[in-house]
């Protein structure tokens, strides 16, 4: 973006880069034609086989649980009620999530809240590839969920299974405070499943 | 309060120098020929008692047979405004005049127009799609679409 000679009073971005971020939406979009199957086999293994956990997992999950950070996702409405949920009536700051970091590297969880378009999905992916493991989504809303109503649209993905995967999905148009606490709660149950070593 | 002014008196003060832009009026809006487009709009804002120096907005409208696009006008100064509007025949290879040398805020708007209904400024510096990605194939805001 430089004014490059005196006559030029329009300054735009270069056709290159519009190209680019046409080249990378319709890449992600030819990729993403079936929803990433959700990450929950090892559920029904643990169930199957009876496998216990063992208590140095039981310290480490309790730990993991017990504080997850949030990475800013917030595309559209949803965004006020997880904002009415980390405020003062249902706060999030009781469960060690009142930590909303911009940066992903230093979050756990991404709580998408919110319609999304096809045009932000490509760096809503980059956001979730770069947060460190071990990371968790919660989908909240219809639009996460499925696209809601807005399913049929031109621009919007029909929920974020198909670019991420989803640990819990919390449904809801927008979900009440309640319910994202309680799907909130059913990760914390999750998470307290897990075998690291 | 702004003071919406009568379509009538305003085409009366248009004719006086262009006679052949207006096509019809109504209580608070003036409809004008694209081809004259222009000169209505360089008259609207360099006149000193219109001065209409801000544009609101520009939308679009796609009635089957035409496209209408409005243009809202407002003056700063005298605290008054006017609906401009225009109509495009067809459904292919539309083009109007861009006012961006007279309104720099239609730098966008005639961006979102010809992204979603696909409408071309000429004189627009950079007629590029604003809302949708580059390749993006059709014109979604059309009736037709999908």
């Amino acid at each position: 973006m430089e004014v490059k000679d005196k006559e030029r009073t329009y300054i735009y971005p270069d056709i290159e880069l519009d190209r680019a971020e046409s080249e990378a939406i319709e890449a992600l979009k030819a990729h993403c034609q079936e929803p990433i199957p959700d990450p929950d086999k090892w559920l029904d293994e643990t169930l199957h086989r009876n496998i216990l956990i063992t208590s140095v997992d039981s310290i480490l999950n309790w730990a993991r649980r017990s504080s997850l950070w949030p990475v800013i996702c917030f595309p559209a409405c949803c965004a006020f009620e997880f904002i009415a949920t980390s405020a003062s009536r249902f706060d999030l700051s009781r469960f060690g999530m009142e930590i909303l970091r911009a940066s992903p590297r230093q979050g756990d969880l991404m709580i998408t809240a919110g319609t999304l378009t096809w045009k932000m999905a490509p760096q809503v992916r980059r956001i979730y590839d770069q947060m460190a493991e071990p990371k968790w989504v919660i989908a909240m809303g219809a639009c996460g969920i499925s696209g809601g109503i807005f399913r049929s649209s031109y621009n919007v993905v029909p929920g974020y299974n198909r670019i991420i995967p989803v640990d819990v999905y919390v449904p809801g148009c927008p979900p009440r405070p309640e319910a994202l606490l309680h799907g909130i709660r059913m990760l914390h149950n999750k998470i307290a499943k897990a075998h690291i070593i | 309060m702004t003071v919406s002014l009568s379509g009538q008196e305003i085409a009366k003060q248009i004719i006086e120098h262009l006679p052949d832009a207006i096509i019809e009026t109504s209580n608070s809006t003036v409809l004008v020929k694209s081809e004259s487009l222009f000169e209505v709009a360089q008259l609207l804002n360099s006149r000193p008692e219109l001065d209409f120096n801000y544009l609101t907005s520009i939308t679009a409208i796609d009635y089957y047979d035409y496209f209408e696009i409005v243009y809202q006008l407002i003056s700063l100064n005298h605290n008054h405004s006017l609906v401009v509007k225009t109509r495009c025949y067809g459904r292919d290879n539309l083009t109007l005049p861009s006012v961006v040398s007279l309104w720099r805020g239609a730098d966008f708007q005639e961006r979102e127009i010809y992204d979603l209904m696909g409408i071309t400024f000429d004189g627009h510096p950079n007629m590029k799609r604003i809302v949708l990605w580059d390749g993006f194939q059709g014109h979604p805001l059309r009736k037709d679409y999908l």
